[in-house]
């Protein structure tokens, strides 16, 4: 790893002069030193000929493509890219409107293209039959392992190591405000604001609960669904409706500043998604799990340069620096939350602790002891591969999206 | 009023109908109004951007006309529009103010979605096809048809009804969305058939919008011919006009406004399945994509004409298009095109008051000072 780091740190220098030499003052971005070291292909690289298009389901106004849309300028700039090589195409719906983009992105002479969100992918595969010659990559999907499309990727992060990190946060937070005498430890639950009931916000959420249960063994979770990406007038009165049933903590997975909002204004520690929001949220925002693009990007970037393969299920992870922790709030957090966090962090590294860890949870009074998951989507979601085994749920293994769709016992939705 | 008015302060300016103008008068009106918007919107993007006006617009035409890909996807966009235009047309002629095109689109794309879902595999193509446009026309149809008979026999207000039609089919289709949904969890039903492509309308001449674009010529020159020409043409003009003198002469006018709305829904029916079967293969509840309502201002903008119709859905296509291209190609969010299209549509509607209209500043009475 080291060896790729210096490689890495020699290129992006490189091209730190080469764009001195243009008129790019500096790209001394903390991003693009501390991201990973996929670029070991770099240093033969010639980038003059990348041109990459990003499609983008919502603008900057939404916190999940805002993540997206900071990943690509960090890329960029780590990169040496010039703006014509970087192309943005916000607000396209999940419809013809992302193939139309996608083509009009060809059309401009892109060699890659990025989609954000899950439903652009049939529009992304759509694409990719009729331009082979051009590498389509999309994020959240689970086709590209079933397509078999050489110019077709998936790419996910283990996000749910983060949203564990974040429920131990939450969990330490619970035992102050129990040890506080605020409530007792039998009234400690959580209330979660989901999208949709879908494997990917059902793994995130039950990562969260098992964090802070690792903790806070009394814990309980009840999960109120908002069936919209965005919408913050939902999502502020499902976080209000859950406060209202008594949960003393919310997070939540939906894009917008709906519920940190409701939280701040009834004074509820939340614990956030996508990035900080302790800006709007200075007494409540306890701290962020988000996914970090910007390595993913970098590393389509080189392989499509010196035309090598990208892979088609890609996931990142807490070395690949995709997977990030923002800032704690001191304000809101329980003291000593950062030392907590950085232990389970090297153990989670380490492989010496795993999230779904069967023997921490069980599933309608049982412990689960074999799975068939969903792996190959198809109309009737039958499962099709086994991925318990060696005592732990085997997430983002099998494809990148994630597959664990199990409601365990301790979280209830309504 | 009838006393003397010296006393009285006259406005300074006052507003009279005009007679009609030479044709090549109210256009040369029209001319200017789109360059004063260009030169405003100019204005606007530098003050706003910093960027060269010149460039703007550049790429504002480039990214209508700029490739091959571009100009079809112009021409198919046109013709969806001008298909729904035409469509709200008849009864807006008949001053019945359908508003509810979007949901009657919307409808017909529910129709032709559930035919190729439910009977891709079962039919075979020609039948499918026939199923398709049947159920698609079918179901335009009813839908407005239920206003239009309410209105005529109850005379209930057709403004509001069309409107919260509209609601009914937007969460009609988002019901049968989350039956059809997949994968699950993804709230939307992703591509129809896309490995057996049951009920994709085929390319002509390798092209893919062309039997759009025809079907949409077809359907243009025949409302031209059944409102200039046709004798329910003239009918819908005279109940338009006046229902009592329809009724005078002895039109039935409860079956005209019923005929009209039918035939509004109709195409309606037949734009969905265009949108459906002809270039989206899915359906959300977006896919009428506000076009019904864009199509109204169409529709009065070239005064009710089949024929200038086709420049004017023109006209707005490529202002949207080339709007965002801008915003693509500048890095700027999708609000600059919202602006900019705005500010032209302002100068294209509002030329359209001095057309109609003169402004005479009353001469001041010096004489009596």
């Amino acid at each position: 790893m080291k060896k790729f780091l210096a490689l890495f740190l020699a290129v992006a220098m490189i091209f730190c002069f080469a764009a001195c030499g243009e008129k790019t003052p500096t790209n001394e971005n903390p991003t693009g030193e501390g991201a990973s070291a996929e670029a070991d292909s770099a240093a033969t690289a010639d980038l003059s000929s990348i041109k990459i298009g990003f499609i983008f389901l919502h603008d900057e106004n939404s916190t999940y493509d805002l993540n997206f849309i900071e990943a690509a300028k960090a890329a960029q700039a780590a990169l040496g890219l010039s703006d014509d090589q970087v192309m943005f195409k916000p607000n396209i719906p999940e419809g013809n409107e992302c193939y139309e983009a996608a083509a009009d992105l060809v059309d401009a002479g892109c060699n890659i293209i990025f989609a954000d969100s899950f439903g652009h992918e049939d529009y992304m595969i759509q694409a990719a039959k009729e331009f082979p010659e051009v590498q389509f990559c999309h994020a959240t999907g689970t086709k590209a392992h079933t397509e078999n499309l050489a110019n077709f990727h998936n790419a996910f992060a283990s996000i749910y190591e983060g949203r564990f990190l974040a429920g131990v946060a939450a969990g330490l937070k619970l035992n102050a405000m129990i040890e506080a005498g605020d409530f007792t430890a039998d009234e400690a639950k959580m209330g979660y604001v989901g999208a949709f009931p879908y494997a990917e916000v059902k793994s995130g959420y039950t990562s969260f609960y098992l964090g802070a249960k690792s903790v806070c063994p009394s814990v309980t979770m009840e999960v109120k669904y908002t069936n919209s990406w965005f919408d913050e007038a939902k999502e502020k009165e499902a976080a209000n409706a859950l406060i209202q049933d008594g949960c003393k903590l919310i997070s939540q997975h939906a894009d917008s500043m709906g519920a940190p909002t409701a939280c701040e204004a009834k004074n509820v520690p939340n614990v956030s998604y996508n990035g900080s929001t302790v800006s709007a949220c200075p007494n409540t925002f306890i701290v962020s799990s988000k996914i970090n693009w910007a390595p993913y990007f970098q590393y389509i970037i080189n392989c499509v340069a010196t035309d090598a393969a990208i892979d088609t299920d890609w996931v990142g992870t807490v070395a690949t620096d995709s997977v990030q922790l923002s800032e704690i709030n001191e304000q809101a957090a329980a003291p000593g939350t950062a030392e907590k966090l950085e232990e389970v962090k090297a153990a989670l590294a380490s492989g010496e602790l795993h999230v779904f860890d069967t023997s921490t949870f069980t599933v309608g009074g049982k412990t689960l002891d074999s799975y068939m998951a969903d792996v190959d989507s198809d109309a009737a979601y039958t499962g099709d591969t086994e991925v318990v085994k060696d005592g732990y749920f085997h997430e983002s293994e099998f494809r990148s999206a994630p597959y664990f769709d199990l409601l365990i016992d301790g979280i209830t939705e309504a | 009023m009838s006393k003397s008015t010296i006393k009285a302060k006259e406005p300074l300016f006052h507003i009279a109908k005009r007679d009609a103008m030479p044709l090549w008068k109210s256009w040369l009106i029209r001319l200017v109004a789109i360059v004063a918007a260009l030169v405003v919107c100019g204005i606007v993007v530098v003050l706003l951007t910093d960027l060269n006006p010149l460039e703007v617009y550049q790429t504002m035409f480039k990214g209508a006309f700029g490739s091959k890909r571009k100009i079809w996807a112009t021409a198919q966009n046109t013709a969806i529009l001008l298909c729904i235009s035409l469509a709200v047309t008849p009864a807006f002629k008949m001053r019945f103010w359908n508003i509810g095109a979007e949901g009657q689109v919307l409808i017909g794309c529910l129709a032709t979605a559930a035919c190729m879902i439910l009977l891709g595999d079962k039919l075979p193509t020609p039948l499918l096809f026939l199923v398709m446009i049947a159920a698609s026309i079918a179901a335009g149809a009813v839908w407005a048809m239920i206003p239009a008979f309410f209105k005529a026999n109850w005379n209930t207000n057709e403004t509001l009804f069309t409107l919260m039609m509209n609601y009914v089919a937007i969460q009609l289709v988002s019901y049968f969305i989350t039956i059809w949904e997949n994968p699950k969890g993804s709230a939307s039903i992703g591509i129809i058939n896309m490995n057996s492509q049951a009920g994709w309308f085929p390319y002509l001449f390798n092209q893919k919008y062309l039997l759009n674009i025809l079907i949409v010529a077809v359907i243009t020159i025949g409302l031209y011919i059944y409102l200039k020409y046709n004798k329910h043409g003239y009918e819908i003009s005279v109940v338009g006009e006046s229902e009592n003198t329809a009724r005078y002469v002895g039109m039935n006018v409860k079956k005209v406004i019923i005929r009209t709305m039918a035939l509004s829904g109709a195409i309606c029916g037949i734009a969905g399945l265009l949108l459906v079967a002809g270039t989206d293969h899915t359906m959300t509840t977006d896919t009428a994509g506000g076009q019904g309502f864009t199509a109204i201002m169409v529709s009065w903008l070239a005064k009710f004409n089949p024929l200038t119709m086709i420049l004017v859905s023109l006209l707005i296509v490529f202002l949207d298009q080339g709007a965002g291209a801008i915003a693509t190609a500048f890095r700027l969010n999708k609000s600059i095109s919202d602006i900019l299209t705005g500010i032209i549509l302002f100068f294209i509607i509002g030329c359209e008051f001095f057309i109609n209209y003169q402004i005479l500043f009353n001469k001041k009475h010096k004489e009596e000072k």
